[in-house]
């Protein structure tokens, strides 16, 4: 078991660096002049070249790179001589182009938005889902399991943004049940953070919970001819038994799987949900920060994302290997 | 469907051919010290080999043309993936294969290929090994188009042959698998397996998942195409009476070795190895007054993992005879009798059946 | 079809019933291409101590008579009819929950494939102890204590620990074991096995089957086997009821069943076998054709267009279902044969190939 951690560990460390690569790779694969952008366009050249020197965009890439990572693990000074030092702490991610701020003070800011509309939906998504692919799977061909299909169809169908937009039309502006939705922190008032959420998440979450529900119905048709559900009903098992607990094991499993490559997913998503709704979380922070070739944010950015990407997937791995004994001891 | 089999103006099936001195060049195939070992690895970021599951672990063997060599063991003890060596569907890791006088041990796939036509699989399942979407057509002549093996009058003529004589009809040509019965779609295997005039066929538990009537009607087709065209079988399975009754030899094999071969006659009504005797005496014989008299080896336990097998004779933890002797000296596979080999320290005839 | 209803049951219908009786059960499935007949008026009965084994091709209906006892194939599109008497109980009439109640406790079941049988996900004393507790109000720890001896009843080495394996650490036969316990956790006094040594090595079948004895002497329970190996029949049953296209076909006790089979399907399932106490034959003789479609089964007897004595009986067979009579006493076959000729035919011409 442990074993088995470590390697995944490991495994992450992988990527993240290989993330950090390609992402560092824009900075000088982008047709831009980064110290130009930072100094403004109407600096003189010898602003500019201060600049190069104190962002050390003179030196060659990968000692570029060696500073970049440095600075995430041990943070990093900038000075363009002595007595100018700028220290930037751990993990510092730089400084935006735009605003001069650290980039890891803005990710931080923005970081609570987002995350906040991903969990919210990716439970509400994952419950709504199960619950409708188990039932529709039980009462098959019924109108119930009909009906949920064809909802369902239309929500693996719409985009987010037009979910989004409607919900907004008709349930913020025409009948107002919750007007004027903007966000507000959950360490101010987590139950007007919910409520504002709520439409952002039904937005985000209607997509999956569609894909969930047609997934979990088609696992649970399958499961349900399995053998071992036989053998559970043979037993004397009460039926709410063989379902809620025989055979709702076997369909999470997958579920599990793809639930941590659908957190990515939920990424983009959010990104269309929190432009829809007018939040600024790390999607809107990532569009502006592209329009504007501020490359430090876009990166830091990529770089975040990445990580909690690879984190949620390192979660999803170990609890796969809690349901299926078969992977744990492998 | 209702046909059986009999391609007209065939007699008996292939008599065993009596065991005499064979001349290399009665020799189809000839096995030395094959082993086929799968690695097992462990390892954070190197994966180091750890181990290694023997499955065949060093087995000497050869096979006269026209020959059927019957291998028979408990799941687990080798012998298909033997059959897959031997076939080249899997790499050996060492020892050698000489097929038609020729070294094939190290022959690269695309050295194998034109061999391919020469050695053909045919496999358990009837379901899992024809592809549902292409109609028996395309699945007979398959070998011809990857071989490019000329047909006097055409594919088609030659797919048609080939129904006909695995007793099926000609115009069965453009179906697809699904519509044949489990003893059908055998006969479609075995014709896509004849269509390359193979010398050497592995049948890999050909009838195993056939019921009982149609396991006879395959198996007297087997033995039918078998006279007709000379063919060499390989016919791997767990039952011993339908190894019996195809087979001209019979090896016996346990955790990737052989461990007692001998001419079918010899080895069912004299065995020696303590474990053919349990693997026959274990088989249930369709008759209740002499089921009930019967002399019964029961034995215990699991086979061991082919990852760890027993030093010595690796059959000594189950053996009711084992001695010290046998838990430290491997027996080697001697002759005991022409064409009777046995490895055992302590070999017994017995009758048991 | 034509259901001639009158007397195929020649022990007194309504005196005394069996332990396990099971009359004219028949068992359709609705499906798309038709109604599949898969169990067409089938009736036996079992007592406790005995083993009835059933045997029979895919498709006889073997497996869906075992499961139509068991109450698992309730549901849309099956049509279930006839009586199923488990000790005065009748079971087809029996409501889900009365059925449910009845299955694990009083009637238990061991399936072919011991690995798709288990819950690969739940350790193996989980799922013996659930067994238990669901008919059985004990603790948890009770129930694992029960485990513990169940599988050292059946023989798996040091259960203490082996009790929280997985089913995929457990090899074929030590999985079959697991079942065994599982099946035998309360005590039933009818088991159902159906193939339950099909996936195993001849070896750990030998094994299973000892088991298997050992235990009924134990608990005197009624065994119905189900199995499409006529070895495993004379080895394991006292009463054999042969199947075919989901009738029964010939019935009668195993040695009679062996030494003087009535029936031209029972003479082709043993003509086809090879066998190992009999001299190696030149060439098999298989049943010719293979099994008939459910859905469309041949008029008369469904076995006339592949038996080779068609034309004696002819035209009754292909116009009249034939039923199950009595030849000799307890013996009963379904065939329109004289009883004289078919004793002659297997005396004369299917005996002496065997």
């Amino acid at each position: 078991m442990v074993r088995f951690i470590i390697r995944r560990l490991l495994g992450s460390l992988g990527v993240l660096i290989a993330a950090s690569i390609v992402a560092f790779g824009i900075f000088f694969l982008i047709p831009s002049n980064p110290a130009v952008l930072y100094s403004g366009r109407t600096s003189s050249p010898a602003t500019i070249q201060a600049t190069k020197v104190r962002l050390g965009l003179n030196d060659p890439a990968y000692e570029q790179y060696y500073h970049y990572m440095k600075g995430i693990v041990v943070g990093r000074d900038f000075s363009s001589g002595p007595g100018d030092v700028n220290h930037c702490p751990v993990p510092c991610l730089g400084y935006s182009f735009k605003s001069n701020e650290p980039v890891t003070s803005i990710l931080w800011s923005r970081l609570p938005v987002t995350f906040s509309i991903i969990i919210g939906a990716a439970v509400l998504w994952l419950v709504s889902g199960v619950a409708i692919g188990v039932l529709s799977a039980l009462k098959r061909g019924s109108v119930i399991d009909r009906g949920a299909m064809i909802v369902a169809l239309a929500g693996v169908s719409l985009p987010v943004f037009f979910t989004a937009l409607i919900l907004l039309k008709l349930v913020s502006y025409d009948w107002k049940i919750l007007p004027n939705v903007h966000y507000v922190n959950f360490a101010d008032d987590p139950l007007n953070w919910a409520r504002n959420l709520i439409l952002p998440w039904i937005a985000l979450a209607f997509l999956f919970s569609a894909l969930y529900a047609r997934l979990t119905r088609a696992t649970t048709l399958e499961t349900l001819g399995e053998d071992y559900i036989r053998t559970a009903r043979a037993k004397g098992l009460p039926e709410r038994t063989v379902i809620g607990k025989h055979t709702l094991r076997a369909v999470l499993t997958p579920i599990v799987t793809i639930f941590g490559l659908d957190l990515a997913q939920g990424f983009t998503g959010a990104i269309l949900t929190e432009k829809a709704f007018g939040f600024v979380g790390l999607g809107q922070t990532a569009v502006s920060a592209v329009d504007q070739s501020d490359l430090p944010v876009v990166i830091g950015v990529v770089l975040l994302s990445t990580f909690i990407v690879v984190i949620a997937n390192l979660i999803v791995d170990l609890l796969y290997g809690v349901i299926d004994p078969r992977v744990r001891l492998a | 469907m209702t046909t059986n089999a009999t391609p007209a103006g065939k007699t008996t099936p292939a008599e065993a051919p009596k065991p005499s001195p064979a001349t290399s060049e009665d020799l189809l195939l000839e096995v030395t010290d094959l082993k086929k070992h799968f690695p097992v690895t462990q390892g954070i970021v190197y994966q180091r080999k750890v181990g290694a599951v023997r499955a065949v672990d060093g087995i000497t063997f050869s096979l006269r043309r026209g020959e059927t060599l019957g291998v028979v063991g408990e799941s687990g003890c080798g012998k298909s993936t033997m059959g897959r060596v031997v076939s080249r569907l899997l790499d050996p890791t060492s020892g050698t294969i000489r097929f038609d006088g020729r070294d094939i041990t190290k022959l690269s796939q695309r050295a194998m290929r034109p061999l391919r036509k020469d050695i053909q699989m045919i496999f358990q399942d009837p379901f899992s090994s024809l592809n549902p979407r292409k109609n028996v057509g395309a699945i007979v002549s398959a070998p011809l188009h990857l071989q490019d093996i000329a047909t006097e009058h055409g594919t088609k003529r030659r797919v048609q042959e080939l129904l006909e004589l695995v007793g099926l009809s000609p115009e069965h040509y453009n179906r697809y698998p699904h519509e044949f019965s489990g003893g059908q779609r055998q006969r479609i295997g075995i014709a896509r397996a004849l269509a390359s005039r193979p010398k050497l066929i592995v049948a890999d538990e050909p009838v195993s998942a056939l019921d009982v009537s149609i396991q006879a009607q395959v198996i007297n087709l087997l033995e039918d195409v078998q006279a007709e065209l000379g063919l060499t079988y390989i016919f791997i399975a767990h039952d011993l009476s339908v190894v019996r009754h195809i087979s001209d030899r019979v090896a016996v094999m346990y955790l990737g070795r052989i461990v007692e071969v001998a001419d079918q006659v010899r080895l069912y009504e004299q065995p020696m190895h303590p474990y053919t005797h349990a693997l026959l005496s274990a088989v249930p014989v369709p008759d209740p007054v002499k089921e009930g008299k019967r002399e019964r080896i029961l034995l215990y336990g699991d086979v061991p993992s082919p990852l760890n097998p027993p030093s010595g004779c690796r059959f000594h933890t189950r053996c009711w005879k084992a001695k010290e002797m046998c838990k430290t000296v491997e027996p080697p596979l001697l002759t005991i009798q022409p064409g009777h080999q046995v490895a055992c320290h302590f070999p017994e005839e017995r009758t048991l059946i | 079809m034509s259901l001639t209803k009158d007397g195929p049951t020649p022990p007194p219908a309504t005196a005394r019933r069996g332990f396990l009786d099971v009359r004219d059960l028949v068992v359709h499935f609705f499906t798309d291409d038709g109604v599949v007949n898969a169990v067409d008026g089938l009736s036996f009965s079992v007592e406790p101590g005995r083993t009835l084994g059933i045997v029979g091709e895919s498709g006889s209906g073997k497996s869906v008579t075992s499961l139509s006892i068991m109450g698992l194939n309730r549901g849309r599109g099956t049509k279930i009819s006839g009586e199923i008497w488990l000790e005065g109980q009748e079971l087809i009439s029996a409501s889900t929950e009365e059925i449910r109640a009845l299955r694990g406790s009083k009637m238990a079941m061991i399936f072919q494939d011991p690995l798709s049988a288990m819950h690969p996900f739940f350790s193996i004393g989980a799922q013996i102890s659930e067994a238990y507790r669901v008919h059985n109000d004990v603790s948890k720890k009770a129930a694992r204590v029960r485990t513990i001896e169940l599988l050292d009843r059946v023989g798996i080495p040091s259960p203490n620990t082996r009790v929280d394996d997985y089913p995929h650490q457990f090899s074929g036969g030590m999985r079959q074991r697991a079942m065994i316990a599982m099946a035998l956790s309360c005590d039933p006094r009818l088991l159902i096995a159906d193939e339950p040594t099909t996936a195993l090595d001849v070896t750990v079948q030998a094994q299973i089957l000892d088991l298997l004895r050992d235990l009924q002497k134990e608990f005197n329970s009624a065994i119905v086997l189900i199995t499409h190996d006529l070895g495993v029949i004379a080895e394991a049953t006292d009463e054999v009821l042969v199947m075919y296209a989901g009738r029964g076909v010939e019935y009668g006790p195993v040695k009679e069943l062996f030494a003087a089979p009535e029936h031209p399907y029972t003479w082709g399932l043993l003509q086809s076998m090879t066998r190992l106490d009999r001299k190696d034959q030149d060439r098999l003789r298989p049943v010719l054709g293979s099994p008939p479609s459910l859905i469309h089964v041949p008029s008369g007897c469904p076995f006339h267009p592949r038996c080779p004595y068609d034309a004696q009986a002819a035209p009754a067979s292909r116009e009249i279902r034939p039923n199950l009579i009595e030849t000799t006493p307890g013996h009963q076959v379904a065939c329109h044969l004289e009883p004289a000729e078919r004793q002659r035919i297997f005396r004369e011409e299917v005996s002496p190939g065997l």
